[in-house]
């Protein structure tokens, strides 16, 4: 992680990747009563994770981090559910066996990629073509007509876009 | 898209990020909250008090500017903490009840060392409703700044995190006033002092549990 927010992309590309699993258990167990929800919810918690990287202070434990995110974005998940599922209680007894159940990762309900084509331009393209297709900041400016500082804010706002679209749109799922 | 697709999306060109950049967002909140606070008392009540020079030598002057001034800082390192995911309170929300505590046993021995007729003037003083009213006005723009600041951060808790935000803004607000407010007894103080920097916590705490999620 902290060589992550030094700068390694590889680095940062393995603690995500151990950190899904990591959040998976976590939130699997947690969320026992929606499993269909996990794989969202991993989603949007490493997005979160991302969009505030900053706020992780290199003197504290990592655990307490990232599960006071995870626990944040449970709650917040649950308290948007409130209103509309409490009535629902399905398979209550036979919980067990998915909660026992495999680690690797499952299909996602909420496709981001659709997400993803709601942001304004100025937001969607910088992320299509520097995080999805790999081109470099330059050209992406380039490929767009942004400046690179435009490029670099779009992305940076595009992300956090993105965490408030998935709030709003399953608030009114 | 699938999670490892996600993965690979945040990670490409993700970028160093620099360590600690809340310090600076804050300290340019409380600064332009200040200078904004003094502004403000300059262009609407007319500055300081005209006769501040006598009053410093007054020590519950200084007990007045000391009492928000504690607690502005308290507010801060509460507000700080309370705006990063799983940083630990360590019993701070009770460390704000100290300043508190000394302000009233101030003001009980105050009370009880002063005539029966001067009493209620010690406690309701002459400018008991100015200070429900200019505290909370001249906390806005400090309000403003640090609600901006949390906002760019993660609150977990976003009602204690806005109450926090709002008390360090009025007891910034509260410091700035004391140098115009002419009373100087500590029922005083601890009465509407106090009361007027809570109503920027209250809205805060309101507030908050909207703006600050995230």
């Amino acid at each position: 992680m902290v060589d992550g927010l030094g700068g390694n992309d590889a680095a940062y590309h393995a603690f995500l990747k151990s950190l899904s699993v990591h959040l998976r258990g976590f939130l699997r167990v947690r969320l026992a009563r929606l499993p269909d929800d996990v794989e969202d919810l991993v989603q949007e918690t490493l997005l979160a994770v991302h969009n505030q990287r900053h706020t992780y202070d290199p003197g504290q434990p990592l655990t307490a981090w990232i599960h006071a995110i995870a626990r944040y974005k449970l709650v917040d998940l649950l308290r948007r559910r409130a209103g509309r599922e409490v009535l629902n209680d399905p398979l209550d007894e036979e919980l067990d066996v998915f909660v026992a159940s495999e680690n690797e990762a499952s299909d996602a309900r909420r496709d981001l990629a659709k997400l993803l084509e709601q942001l304004p331009d100025r937001q969607r393209l910088p992320i299509v073509h520097m995080k999805l297709e790999g081109l470099s900041v330059a050209e992406t400016a380039r490929v767009t007509g942004m400046s690179e500082a435009a490029v670099k804010v779009g992305v940076h706002r595009g992300l956090k876009a993105l965490a408030e679209l998935i709030r709003s749109t399953d608030e009114n799922r | 898209m699938k999670t490892d697709d996600l993965i690979s999306m945040l990670a490409s060109d993700a970028g160093a990020v620099a360590p600690r950049v809340w310090r600076m967002r804050y300290a340019l909140a409380i600064g332009v909250g200040l200078v904004s606070a003094a502004l403000l008392m300059v262009l609407m009540l007319d500055g300081v008090r005209p006769d501040i020079a006598d009053a410093a030598r007054l020590p519950m002057f200084w007990v007045k500017l000391v009492f928000p001034a504690t607690l502005a800082a308290i507010a801060l390192l509460l507000a700080v903490r309370l705006s990063r995911p799983g940083m630990a309170l360590n019993h701070l929300g009770m460390v704000l009840a100290a300043p508190v505590l000394v302000i009233w046993l101030l003001a009980g021995a105050a009370l009880l060392g002063a005539p029966p007729q001067d009493q209620a003037m010690m406690i309701w003083g002459e400018t008991w409703s100015a200070c429900l009213l200019n505290v909370p006005l001249l906390s806005v723009p400090a309000f403003i700044g640090v609600f901006w600041v949390m906002k760019t951060l993660a609150p977990v808790h976003p009602a204690r995190a806005g109450a926090a935000a709002g008390l360090l803004a009025g007891a910034l607000s509260a410091t700035v006033y004391a140098l115009h407010c002419p009373e100087l007894a500590a029922p005083f103080i601890g009465i509407w002092y106090l009361l007027a920097m809570l109503i920027p916590a209250a809205a805060g705490a309101l507030i908050g549990s909207r703006l600050l999620r995230w």
